[in-house]
């Protein structure tokens, strides 16, 4: 199946109570297969195409402040006009999931796939402090895998988590085994579970209020050493990455999502030639894997970093190895997809070479 | 002098205090209208009890610690977005009583396309509209409600249609939808609109067990520090001048 409808099914067999979206390519198929599978008749998720990106986030606000699982996906112009929203899901710190099955920009930019949106799901993206958990599947398993795994670091810390995809995976087919179906959650386990929910106000309790806004400069402070402290413990417990023939590597490459999976047969290319080259891939771009990376500092001589972009993760990869090593960028950007003869060939020209 | 503990004594109670509000003094100015309303929403929560059972949703305006004030559960939406999150929570707890609590600029600017597509999608929920025709909280500016000719601080010689377009009648606009079930025009100026006021409110939310739609309660309000008018000179000028294009009584009742 494709990578936005193993999105779909994966959402329904895990329990989702509530998806909320706007059609934009590439990644409509979502709410197509959901919508043709009817789980509102199965297993009572509730289906609903907003008005806009702007309205679909805020749906998610209202469900995920009500202690539900709730999810959307769009694709980069979209995901634009949800930011307002994120950053509002994000300060009153309520979990929910969001897809972006990134397309070329700026502006509306090309429906082809392309990575340019790593900055925005990794910094922030909305105002004020605050970050998202970001993962980035590189394979159509993952697309389906990362659902539930999304879900569950965003309600273990209360945070939005975000699923940074691009057209190529969503686009791609491939076997993919599923889950089995798991019920959603009974309202007596939201209650139980998510007892900050505004789930009606019972007298064994005060107010629960879901909101963003402390108007005192002290009280603001104290939430956003809070989030802080939060996105701590998640740099320090949440890290994931993959690595392939990293051991007795020499290069390194360091590359996330489809640029990933390209970059893994370049690695190939690399070693047939003799090159001692390895590949690691961050699974979550936040927490990123700034230690993991650093620690093949003193053993390798150069890093590539191949993306779909002008060279965004490479700031990071740079920050891991903070100068030890030359780290150099290759991109193509505009939906123009690199092959791994042309990775294999940077390497060489850029690292090795240079 | 008379020491307001003197006055205070139970002889003297005509009305209680909601228990559904909570104690905490209100923030508004003398003279407006978001606190009597807020106090005709406790009272109709608490004698229609479900209080354990209803979900606020808060606006960006002066009543956005509406939360404070009134003691149930609650979301505090962005500006504009209340109509969307209400959606999100009243599809997914259906069985609650779900309302959203918005300002004029809230609603009839910022939030246009929300309160329009919940209304058209019949959101089986209740929306409470504070017209006061003017951007009360951020100090006086024209608001899409704002009368021709009204003075605000971002059109001080007034409301000029040529340069500012006109003053958006919402109520009539989403009455025209049909998944909007009840849509009524209030005041909170006098006692008896008060007591209107209020029975239009319980209508609102025991629309919501009949899931016909959205009822709308716009209440045409004052908003004396904006308008800068004391606050019987305001209900004055809103008689005199926001009646007549905003007139009050049902524009819908299904
Ligand atoms: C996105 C955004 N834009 C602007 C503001 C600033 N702002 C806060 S309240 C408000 C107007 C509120 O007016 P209204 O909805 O009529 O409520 P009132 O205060 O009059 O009750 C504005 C423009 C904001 N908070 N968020
Ligand atoms: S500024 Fe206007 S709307 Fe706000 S509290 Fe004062 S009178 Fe009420
Ligand atoms: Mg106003």
């Amino acid at each position: 199946m494709k990578g936005n409808e193993a999105i779909a099914e994966a959402a329904i067999r895990y329990g989702v109570d509530g998806y909320f979206g706007y059609p934009i390519t590439p990644q409509s198929e979502v709410m197509e297969t959901l919508m043709a599978m009817r789980p509102w008749e199965t297993t009572g998720m509730v289906v609903l195409q907003a008005e806009s990106e702007v309205a679909s986030i805020n749906m998610l606000y209202g469900g995920a402040g009500s202690g539900k699982r709730v999810m959307t996906s769009s694709s980069s112009p979209g995901i634009s006009l949800m930011q307002e929203g994120i950053s509002y899901i994000a300060g009153a710190e309520l979990p929910c999931v969001i897809v972006n099955v990134v397309r070329g920009g700026p502006g509306l930019g090309t429906i082809q796939p392309s990575q340019s949106d790593y900055f925005q799901a990794v910094k922030g993206g909305g105002h004020g402090d605050y970050k998202l958990i970001v993962l980035a599947p590189s394979s159509v398993q993952e697309m389906a895998d990362f659902v539930g795994l999304a879900f569950d670091l965003a309600f273990k810390y209360r945070n939005p988590a975000m699923i940074l995809s691009d057209g190529v995976i969503g686009q791609m087919m491939e076997k993919v085994e599923l889950d089995e179906y798991r019920p959603r959650w009974t309202d007596e386990e939201i209650i139980e579970k998510n007892p900050w929910a505004a789930t009606g106000k019972k007298p064994v309790r005060g107010q629960n209020i879901m909101t963003s806004l402390h108007i005192q400069a002290v009280d603001q402070e104290n939430v956003n050493r809070r989030l802080q402290a939060k996105y701590k413990e998640m740099q320090e417990k949440e890290v994931r990455y993959e690595t392939f023939m990293c051991d007795d590597a020499e290069y390194l490459i360091v590359a996330f999502g489809s640029a990933a999976r390209i970059s893994k047969k370049s690695v190939e290319l690399a070693r047939e030639k003799g090159i001692k080259v390895g590949l690691l891939r961050p699974i979550t771009l936040f927490p990123f894997p700034y230690k993991e990376i650093g620690s093949y500092a003193d053993q390798i001589k150069g890093i590539l970093v191949p993306e779909m972009n002008a060279g965004q993760m490479i700031e990071d990869v740079k920050l891991a190895v903070n100068g030890k090593v030359d780290v150099e960028h290759y991109g193509r950007m505009g939906g123009m997809i690199f092959s791994p003869d042309e990775v294999e060939n940077a390497l060489e020209e850029l690292i090795i070479g240079g | 002098m008379i020491d307001v503990k003197d006055i205070i004594k139970p002889e003297n109670l005509v009305f209680k205090k909601s228990k559904v509000l909570t104690d905490t003094p209100m923030h508004y100015c003398p003279g407006c209208s978001h606190g009597v309303v807020h106090n005709l929403i406790a009272e109709v929560i608490e004698e229609m009890e479900i209080q354990e059972t209803t979900i606020g949703v808060a606006p960006v305006g002066c009543s956005v610690f509406a939360y404070n004030y009134i003691d149930i559960d609650w979301h505090e939406a962005a500006h504009g977005r209340a109509p969307a999150v209400a959606t999100g929570i009243k599809r997914l707890m259906p069985d609650k009583f779900v309302f959203t609590y918005q300002g004029d600029g809230d609603l009839a600017a910022i939030g246009t396309a929300e309160t329009i597509h919940a209304c058209n999608r019949g959101e089986n929920i209740t929306i409470v509209f504070i017209n006061n025709g003017i951007y009360g909280m951020t100090g006086g500016q024209m608001a899409p409600t704002t009368l021709e000719g009204m003075v605000a601080s971002t059109c001080p010689s007034g409301r000029d249609h040529a340069r500012d377009g006109y003053p958006i009648k919402m109520s009539d606009l989403v009455a025209q939808l049909p998944g909007t079930c009840y849509v009524t025009r209030q005041a909170v100026h006098t006692a008896g609109a008060v007591r209107k006021a209020k029975k239009a409110i319980r209508k609102a939310f025991e629309n919501q067990k009949r899931k016909k739609g959205v009822s709308l309660v716009e209440v045409v309000s004052t908003c004396n520090s904006g308008w800068k008018m004391s606050p019987v000179d305001a209900n004055n000028w809103m008689a005199e001048n926001m009646f007549p294009f905003y007139p009050l009584g049902d524009l819908k009742d299904e």
